[in-house]
């Protein structure tokens, strides 16, 4: 499982960076590694970028896994240049940046869009796979989650635009009803299909989601 | 006032439905011809509601100027662009103002439309808003309270007899009938045989079907069907057929002649064969030759003696 990103346009970072001339850049060990948004080659190359804009890099380094704890040591270690630097510039996920946000006294920019938390499922071909919408329907869709893997979160069967397995948003995307469709065939349990699943609840936790385990 | 789709469908004749599609903008003149022209000639008008999510003027408003000029409107819902409350709130106001018929439909996907960036809301789907319409008819709304004055409807719903894979729509058909349509108005369909098939599961259960009949203007524009619209099938001898009729020097038109020749048989064929209840055509954006597909259908009796 891992959170997916993409790079934000150079005029966007640059926006984000107007008044700011002096910048440290984190990338991640982990997912943005994996995913080539954040890795060591991608930070040296976003340095390069930045002193094109004419800005002065203090610093960089990429922490092993941004979103945990770990970001705290190696903030510390880099505390001068962090401090030399007017602001941080986040090769992470949103959750580094949040990370990062709890640690530094300096503005975070995130380099890139956080997109979804997703599976690896042909090498280089990330699938979203949960959107944590607080009532697994798991069970009884053979394991496809509806809610996200069909383009419209339909909860109960296919629209007309199923075609031969695939969405009609995109022939490259499975149809996740023909998907569920199968899968239930093939688990002996076609009669799910048939059964009503009443509209969800968007409010299972309302927003802000927060939750205390005792 | 009960609806007079409903009593035509329930009367045994063959039901003949068409539809309308709103401005973008608030010019209505166009579409107050389209429904001029078409009101008095079939059992109830769809007005669209933004279809294939390109944004227009909405699909009540188009239904209110129906009932104005003496129509009957089917009100076309998507769960595109509204939540809950919000498709509540336009039943209420459509029951109230006289509109008698609802077709629930999911809605095309957002990125296929003009609005590219918008949220597509599916808050409830086909199945759920079916169920909501017979709930605000007992009434009680979504969230359990009494509403003072309830609705009541004829609702319908869409089926595709020619998706791939065909049986989870066939599931999906059934969870709709469970929810309480009444009626259904297919997808465009070409191949009478297959369609004959899909009519032998149909007619398990009590509900009126009414074939999908989208008007060919060209071997390009069914050729262009095949290879992008999902769940349309045009079979290989029509193409040829409206090839053939613009071959050599055939004068101007002659491919929208031909259209309406075969949309014409085929709604005669469906008639003659009694294979369904009755037809839902489709010009889109062709609706001035509707009464010609009519005609060639054999509809002449159904026109006004006087016009
Ligand atoms: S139904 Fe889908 S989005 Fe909801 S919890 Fe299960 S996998 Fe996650
Ligand atoms: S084609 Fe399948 S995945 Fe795509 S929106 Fe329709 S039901 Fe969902």
């Amino acid at each position: 499982m891992k959170t997916i990103t993409k790079q934000k346009s150079l005029d966007e970072i640059e926006r984000q960076l107007a008044g700011l001339d002096r910048v440290f850049i984190v990338g991640c060990g982990t997912c943005t590694t994996v995913t080539k948004t954040g890795g060591i080659d991608q930070v040296l190359e976003m340095k390069e970028r930045l002193e094109q804009m004419d800005k002065w890099v203090s610093g960089w380094t990429v922490i092993p896994t941004a979103c945990d704890e770990v970001t705290q040591a190696d903030v510390k270690e880099y505390g001068q240049t962090i401090k030399d630097a007017g602001c941080v510039l986040a090769m992470t996920c949103a959750l580094g940046v949040h990370r990062l946000n709890l640690y530094v006294d300096r503005p975070v920019m995130p380099a890139l869009d956080t997109m979804f938390i997703g599976v690896e499922e042909t090498p280089g071909r990330f699938r979203e796979a949960c959107g944590q919408c607080g009532h697994c329907v798991l069970g009884e869709t053979a394991g496809v989650c509806p809610v996200v893997s069909c383009h419209k979160g339909l909860m109960n069967g296919p629209c007309g635009g199923t075609n031969y397995g695939k969405c009609e948003v995109d022939k490259e995307m499975d149809c996740a009803w023909a998907l569920i469709h199968e899968r239930l065939q093939a688990q002996g349990r076609l009669p799910l299909m048939r059964m009503y699943q009443p509209p969800r609840n968007h409010q299972v936790v309302p927003r802000p989601r927060a939750t205390r385990i005792s | 006032m009960p609806s007079r789709l409903k009593e035509a469908l329930d009367s045994g004749n063959f039901v003949v439905t068409s539809e309308v599609a709103p401005p973008k903008g608030t010019n209505l003149d166009t579409f107050v011809h389209h429904i001029d022209l078409l009101k008095d000639k079939v059992d109830g008008l769809n007005v669209t509601d933004h279809q294939s999510s390109v944004m227009r003027y909405p699909s009540l408003g188009g239904c209110l100027l129906i009932n104005e000029h003496g129509g009957e409107p089917i009100l076309q819902m998507t769960c595109r662009d509204r939540n809950r409350m919000g498709l509540e709130a336009d039943l209420l106001l459509a029951s109230s103002r006289g509109i008698n018929n609802v077709l629930c439909l999911t809605g095309d996907s957002v990125p296929v439309g003009d609005h590219k960036e918008a949220a597509g809301v599916f808050d409830l789907d086909s199945v759920q808003l079916l169920r909501t319409v017979r709930l605000l008819e007992s009434g009680l709304d979504l969230g359990g309270n009494q509403l003072d004055g309830p609705v009541e409807f004829c609702a319908g719903a869409i089926v595709t007899p020619e998706a791939h894979p065909l049986e989870p729509q066939l599931f999906k058909f059934e969870k709709k009938v469970d929810a309480g349509a009444e009626f259904f108005q297919t997808q465009a369909i070409y191949d009478l045989d297959n369609f004959a098939n899909f009519m032998d599961f149909a007619r398990q259960y009590p509900v009126r079907i009414l074939a999908g009949i989208v008007l060919l203007s060209s071997a390009k524009m069914a050729q262009y069907m095949n290879n992008n619209v999902p769940g349309i099938f045009v079979p290989q001898p029509l193409i040829d057929e409206l090839a053939k009729a613009v071959a050599g020097d055939a004068p101007k038109g002659a491919g929208l002649a031909k259209g309406i020749e075969i949309a014409g048989r085929m709604i005669r064929e469906i008639r003659d064969n009694a294979l369904c209840d009755g037809v839902h055509i489709m010009a889109i954006g062709k609706e001035e030759v509707v009464p010609q597909i009519l005609a060639a259908a054999g509809f002449e009796a159904l026109e006004p003696a006087l016009e």
